[in-house]
C-alpha cells in the first residue's frame, strides 16, 4: 500500500510573526520556514507505517512555492521514498488545497492519506476532513494512535473529555494530532541522500481543478496588548488584590 | 434567513460552547437546532430556537453520517454553525467539503452576516474575512460569546432518520472521569507547566482549585512530560479557554499556550523566572518558588 502525505511550509513555530503596517497580512518576509510541526508527524507515522511492513511507498506533496521543495528534502530526509511539489505563487485555501491534493490522490491512488490536523499560521484544521468529503472517503482526525489490518483502519482519537476510537475502511485520511508519535531527526548521510531521491514538479494550474479563493481578507490586525501587570510580593498580597482591586474571587 | 446550529448535549444537558453557539447562530437570524443522540428535549428548552430536528439514531458523533445528513438540509440555511469543539472540527470541514464551500473555523467575532473575524498564527493575528459562499459553515469559538440561556424556550420537536455506513464505525470511547467544571467554561482556571517537577505535584492544584470551584489545566510540556492527560492541555493545539480568572502556576508561556489562555480578564503567574514571558501577559505576578507560594496561596484563600 501506498501512503500520501500531504505537508506545508510554514513560518517556524518559534518565531512570533508582525502584522503588516497596512494591516493586509503578516510579514513573513525573511522569517525562517519550517515543515509544519503536524505534518512532521504525519511524515513520520508513515515512516513508522512502511518500517513495519505495512505500508511500500512513502510519498510526499506540498502545494506551494518553488521554495517549498525544501520541506520536500526535509521529508525525504526523513524517510520518504519521493516528492511531488504542485507549485502556485497564490496562497490557497484548505477548499483549493483539497482541490488539489484530489487530483494528485487520483493520479497516485494511495491507500491512505495521512497529514496534519492542521497548519500553525492559517490554524483552519479543514484540508484533511474537506479532503476526504470529496473523495468519498472515511476519515480519522486527531489522531494520536493507528492501526493497520484487514483493509481497515483503527484510529485513536483525541476528542474534548477523552479519547474515542474509530475503525475505518481503507482508503481513508488521517490527521495527526501531537500525541501521534515524536518525528525524527533528519541524519547528515540522510540529508544527503534525500537530494538523489526523486522530485517531481508538477503546475498546479494544469491540474484543471477550481483553485479559487471563497474568502477575502479584509483586514489583518494585531490582538489587542495587554495593559502591564505588577508583582507582588506574598500569596496573601495577591488573594487581596484578586477580592478587592480584581474583584475575581 | 434561518442558521442551523449543531448543539452537543452531554448528560442530558446541552454543552456550554453549544450554548456560544446558538447565540453567534441568532445573529443570523431564525435558529432551527440539530441534536445527535439523545438530548433533543435539552435543545426544545432553549430560548431562540425555532426548532429542533432530533436525529437519536446517530448517538456517536461518527463525522461521515453528520456531515452526509447535515448536507442533505444544508440548501434551507445560511448559514450552519457548532462550536469549535473535537466534534464541531471533525463535522463541520467535512460538511463544508460537500457542500464545496469554504468552512470559516474559529470565529471570534461576528461583523455581518458574511463577515468574521478569526484569530491566525496561534492568536498573534486577527484576520476579518469575507465569505462568497452561499451557506456559510463556521465554527465559533465558544470564549467569545456569552452562552444562550439554558431554559425558557419550548420549540418543536422532528425526528430526523440517520445514514449509515460500513465505511466508518465507532469501536468504543474514554472519557476522563472528573467533578471538576469543564475547562473551557469554568470561570476560573488553574494550570501547571513543567516547572510543577511530577505528575503528582499535580495534586498540590487541587485544593486551590476546590476552593475556587476552577478546572485544572496544563501546558504542552506539562502533558508531554506525562504529568497531566492530554485533554487538561490549555494552548494553540489543546483548549481555548478565557475564564474570568486564570492561574498559571509553573509554566513559562510559550507562544503555543498563550494562544490558548491570553484572552482569559484577569491572568496570575507563580513562576521562579521574573523573565518568563508569561508575566508579559499576567495582570498579577509572584516571582517565587511555586511549592512555597501554593500552599501560603491556598491558606490565603
Amino acid at each position: 500500500m501506498k501512503i500520501l502525505v500531504p505537508v506545508k511550509r510554514v513560518v517556524d513555530y518559534n518565531v512570533k510573526v508582525r502584522v503588516a503596517a497596512d494591516g493586509s497580512g503578516v510579514e513573513t518576509q525573511g522569517l525562517k520556514m519550517s515543515l509544519n510541526p503536524f505534518d512532521e508527524i504525519a511524515v513520520e507515522e508513515a515512516i513508522r507505517l512502511r518500517e513495519k511492513g505495512v505500508v511500500t511507498e512513502v510519498v510526499v506533496v506540498t502545494i506551494g512555492v518553488q521554495a517549498a521543495q525544501d520541506i520536500l528534502r526535509t521529508s525525504m530526509a526523513m524517510g520518504a521514498d519521493r516528492a511531488i511539489l504542485v507549485k502556485t505563487d497564490d496562497t490557497l485555501e484548505p477548499r483549493a488545497v483539497a482541490n488539489a491534493l484530489k487530483a494528485v490522490v487520483e493520479r497516485e491512488q494511495p491507500g491512505l492519506v495521512c497529514m496534519g490536523k492542521q497548519a500553525i499560521d492559517d490554524d483552519m484544521n479543514a484540508t484533511g476532513q474537506i479532503l476526504a468529503a470529496k473523495l468519498g472517503w472515511p476519515q480519522g482526525t486527531f489522531a494520536s494512535a493507528v492501526t493497520i489490518a484487514d483493509g481497515r483502519i483503527e484510529v485513536a482519537r483525541e476528542i474534548d473529555g477523552g479519547t474515542e476510537v474509530v475503525s475505518l475502511a481503507l482508503p481513508a485520511v488521517v490527521t495527526a494530532d501531537l500525541r501521534l508519535n515524536e518525528p525524527r531527526y533528519a541524519s547528515l548521510p540522510n540529508i544527503m541522500k534525500a537530494r538523489k531521491k526523486p522530485l517531481e514538479t508538477l503546475e498546479a494550474a494544469d491540474l484543471g481543478v477550481d483553485l479559487a479563493s471563497r474568502l477575502t481578507i479584509v483586514s489583518v490586525a494585531e490582538p489587542t496588548e495587554r495593559k502591564e501587570g505588577i508583582k507582588l510580593g506574598s500569596a496573601a498580597e495577591l488573594v487581596e488584590k484578586l477580592k478587592t482591586e480584581a474583584k475575581v474571587i | 434567513m434561518t442558521a442551523l446550529v449543531l448543539l452537543e448535549v452531554e448528560n442530558g444537558e446541552v454543552r456550554q460552547a453549544s450554548r456560544s453557539a446558538l447565540t453567534a447562530a441568532a445573529r443570523f437570524g431564525d435558529v432551527d437546532a440539530i441534536v445527535f443522540g439523545e438530548g433533543a428535549s435539552a435543545a426544545a428548552a432553549l430560548p431562540g430556537v425555532k426548532r429542533v430536528l432530533s436525529v437519536p439514531a446517530l448517538a456517536t458523533d461518527l463525522a461521515e453520517p453528520a456531515a452526509d445528513l447535515l448536507a442533505s438540509i444544508a440548501k434551507d440555511y445560511s448559514h450552519i454553525v457548532a462550536s469549535a469543539s473535537a466534534s464541531g472540527k471533525n463535522i463541520l470541514p467535512r460538511l463544508a467539503g460537500l457542500l464545496d464551500v469554504q468552512p470559516v473555523p474559529d470565529v471570534v467575532e461576528i461583523k455581518d452576516a458574511e463577515t468574521f473575524v478569526r484569530p491566525i498564527y496561534a492568536g498573534n493575528a486577527l484576520a476579518t474575512v469575507r465569505s462568497a459562499d452561499s451557506i456559510k459553515v463556521l465554527t465559533i469559538r465558544s470564549s467569545s460569546f456569552d452562552p444562550a440561556p439554558k431554559d425558557g424556550g419550548s420549540a418543536a420537536i422532528e425526528t430526523l432518520e440517520a445514514p449509515t455506513s460500513e465505511k466508518s464505525v465507532f469501536v468504543k470511547v474514554e472519557l476522563s472521569a472528573s467533578d471538576r467544571p469543564e475547562l473551557e467554561s469554568a470561570r476560573v482556571v488553574i494550570s501547571g507547566g513543567k516547572g510543577m517537577k511530577d505528575a503528582a505535584n499535580f495534586k498540590l492544584l487541587e485544593p486551590i482549585a476546590d476552593k475556587l470551584n476552577a478546572a485544572i489545566g496544563a501546558s504542552r510540556s506539562a502533558v508531554d512530560s506525562g504529568f497531566a492527560p492530554n485533554e487538561m492541555q490549555v494552548g494553540q493545539t489543546g483548549k481555548i479557554v478565557a475564564p474570568e480568572l486564570y492561574i498559571a502556576v509553573g509554566l513559562s508561556g510559550a507562544i503555543q499556550h498563550l494562544a490558548g489562555m491570553k484572552d482569559s480578564r484577569v491572568i496570575v503567574a507563580i513562576n521562579t523566572d521574573p523573565e518568563a514571558p508569561i508575566f508579559r501577559v499576567a495582570d498579577y505576578g509572584i516571582v517565587g518558588d511555586l511549592f512555597e507560594v501554593l500552599p501560603a496561596l491556598e491558606k490565603a484563600l
